[in-house]
């Protein structure tokens, strides 16, 4: 579904990631891990057309979007959830819902999406008439990804969804990525809980300093002495 | 300056000026403020002579005005800070989602007066209907503006978009100069022109009237417009954060480009609302482009209530200021108080 072969990025002339490739196929759940700094969210940003690629190949359904200004790459159904959830504070939740429906033309559709998320997140509808600052911070990060699921992406890129979450929580927002590939959408994540991402994901890649440095099954990865070394602290 | 006229129901321009086609310069007006009238200002105005109000002996002018004239000058600040309101809310829609002073919103204005201006004197098409024509032209203006000139500078560093609207500015008033002269146009004969209501004391003219509640209704459907509709959605969002609103599959460019469009359309329907009572010339706008900053600055940038009740303020001031302290105050008093207020609150009174 989507095929990254050679991807350079960075900013301000100066690449922070090198010659990255990777895979994501159908209904697979791919997380990329890595330490702070090693370049995963400029990954995603250069994906989804935040950022310019400076050299190599993107493709998404068979299509090359290298280049593509991001909104239209959010047309085409890669749907990028940021880091830091970025969602609109000083809007109501239902407007930063129906913002994620933005480039769904019917108002029908849009309803059934809103529906469909009322259902994953019971809490949002609750809530939503309050504006998105006043949640707290897993509601926040379910928000975001609500947000993200509006549009009925077929993949949907998160970054770090447990970061700044309190322990307990992030375990149960890590759960809903799970619950939405069931549903369907390809998945593909960032994290720095690298253990919990490799339990959760069907593949993953290691980067380290800007480069893929290891990649398998998440099983295969959990096993790999340098990632029990670097990562999980054994 | 015709601008100094306070109560333009009264005035007398609009007649001196239909006796006497070709009239360039414009004389001072000095029966719109019945307290500064006489004060060191010229009346010998040919009208005047027909004006009831000289009738009456100068004390029972006073003992019946005493409260009426508070009042009458009151709602003529409260409807003229109406169409400022307007003008200031065009300016800060632009300003709040793009951080961009359009310097030329006085100018926009100044077209959509001559729009007016032409509608009428060649198709005969009065503003009170005209108005959706202004309203399309300067949002074209404004868009056009947006594709053509700031798209390149937006994301410049420094002055760069400040300059550029700048120099637009200097642009249409020295066009508007070159094609339709320096002079000052009147439309005489509008629907509204010389009628008026008189609500006990208070005069009423029909143009205020119309330009008051004809501001109102628009700044109140762009607030609904902002706030309810899809595209007013995705300008809130680009202006709150334009990489978030990108990966909503927002096309910020396009909502930059509207959103410059719709600053335009609300000096476009402001312009159609005063060119029955405001003379048209090349620097008609350049008052407004003034107030409407300070209006913004009071406001809170991009707030578009902040904007209604901070035009309502400059208004209701700027004609208690010309009335007490003489019309050459009036803007003292404006300025004075967006000094003080930005001492206090550099948010603005409204705040974010
Ligand atoms: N907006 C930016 N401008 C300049 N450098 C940046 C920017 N964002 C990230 N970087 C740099 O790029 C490198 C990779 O950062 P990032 O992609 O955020 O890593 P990760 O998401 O893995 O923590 C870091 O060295 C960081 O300092
Ligand atoms: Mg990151």
């Amino acid at each position: 579904m989507l095929r990254v072969e050679g991807l350079s990025a960075g900013y301000d002339g100066v690449p922070v990631v090198f010659d990255v490739s990777f895979e994501v196929a159908e209904g697979e759940i791919v997380a990329i891990v890595g330490s702070n700094g090693a370049g995963k969210t400029t990954v995603l940003r250069a994906v989804s057309g935040l950022v310019r690629p400076m050299s190599g190949r993107i493709e998404f359904m068979g299509r090359d979007i290298s280049g593509l200004p991001a909104h239209a790459i959010t047309s085409l159904g890669l749907v990028h959830v940021p880091e830091g959830r970025r969602l609109f504070a000083k809007m109501t939740v239902l407007d930063n819902l129906l913002l994620g429906a933005h480039t769904v033309p019917d108002e029908k559709l849009v309803s059934v999406a809103l529906g469909e998320v009322y259902e994953i997140f019971p809490v949002l509808k609750e809530r939503a008439g309050q504006k998105a600052e006043t949640l707290s911070g897993g509601e926040q990060q379910m928000l975001a990804i609500a947000r993200g699921l509006m549009s009925r992406p077929k993949l949907l890129m998160v970054d770090e969804m447990s970061l700044g979450l309190a322990p307990i929580l992030v375990d149960r927002v890590l759960d809903v990525l799970t619950e939405i590939s069931k549903r369907g959408v390809t998945v593909l994540m960032v994290e720095q809980k690298v253990e919990k991402a490799l339990e959760m994901a069907d593949r993953a890649y290691v980067l380290q300093t800007g480069r893929v440095v290891l990649s398998g099954t998440g099983e295969e990865l959990l096993g790999h002495p340098d990632v029990k070394k670097a990562y999980l602290g054994m | 300056m015709h601008e100094g006229c306070q109560n333009p129901a009264t005035c007398p321009m609009g007649r001196v000026l239909s006796r006497r086609p070709g009239w360039g310069a414009v004389p001072e007006c000095n029966t719109g403020n019945p307290a500064t009238t006489g004060k060191g200002t010229k009346t010998n105005v040919p009208s005047l002579r027909g004006d009831p109000r000289r009738r009456r002996s100068p004390l029972v002018h006073v003992a019946v005005g005493a409260v009426g004239v508070v009042l009458q000058v009151l709602t003529s600040g409260l409807m003229m800070g109406f169409v400022y309101a307007l003008v200031a809310v065009g300016l800060s829609i632009i300003w709040g989602v793009m951080d961009v002073i359009n310097f030329a919103h006085g100018e926009f204005l100044m077209v959509s007066m001559y729009s007016a201006f032409w509608l009428y004197t060649l198709l005969r098409l009065d503003p009170l209907f005209s108005w959706p024509i202004e309203m399309a032209i300067v949002f074209a203006l404004g868009y056009l503006t947006y594709k053509v000139i700031i798209r390149r500078v937006v994301d410049a560093p420094g002055l760069a978009a400040l300059l550029a609207t700048f120099g637009l500015s200097l642009v249409l008033r020295n066009l508007a100069q070159f094609l339709w002269t320096p002079n000052y146009r009147f439309l005489n004969e509008t629907l509204v022109t010389d009628k008026r209501l008189i609500l006990g004391p208070v005069v009423l003219g029909m143009p205020q009237i119309v330009a008051a509640i004809g501001s109102v209704v628009m700044t109140i459907l762009v607030f609904y417009f902002v706030q309810r509709t899809r595209m007013g959605r995705a300008i809130q969002a680009t202006s709150l954060d334009k990489d978030a609103a990108k990966l909503m599959g927002i096309d910020t460019e396009k909502v930059y480009a509207f959103t410059f469009g719709l600053g335009g359309a609300c000096v476009g329907v402001a312009g159609a609302l005063l060119s029955s009572f405001f003379p048209v010339h090349p620097e008609s706008g350049a008052l407004y482009s003034l107030l409407a900053f300070v209006i913004v600055a009071l406001g809170g940038f991009g707030n578009i209530k902040g904007a209604l009740q901070a035009g309502v303020i400059i208004g209701v001031a700027e004609a208690l200021g010309g009335f007490y302290l003489g019309t050459q105050f009036k803007y003292a008093v404006v300025f004075l108080i967006y000094l003080l207020v930005m001492q206090v609150r550099p948010s603005g009174l409204f705040g974010w």
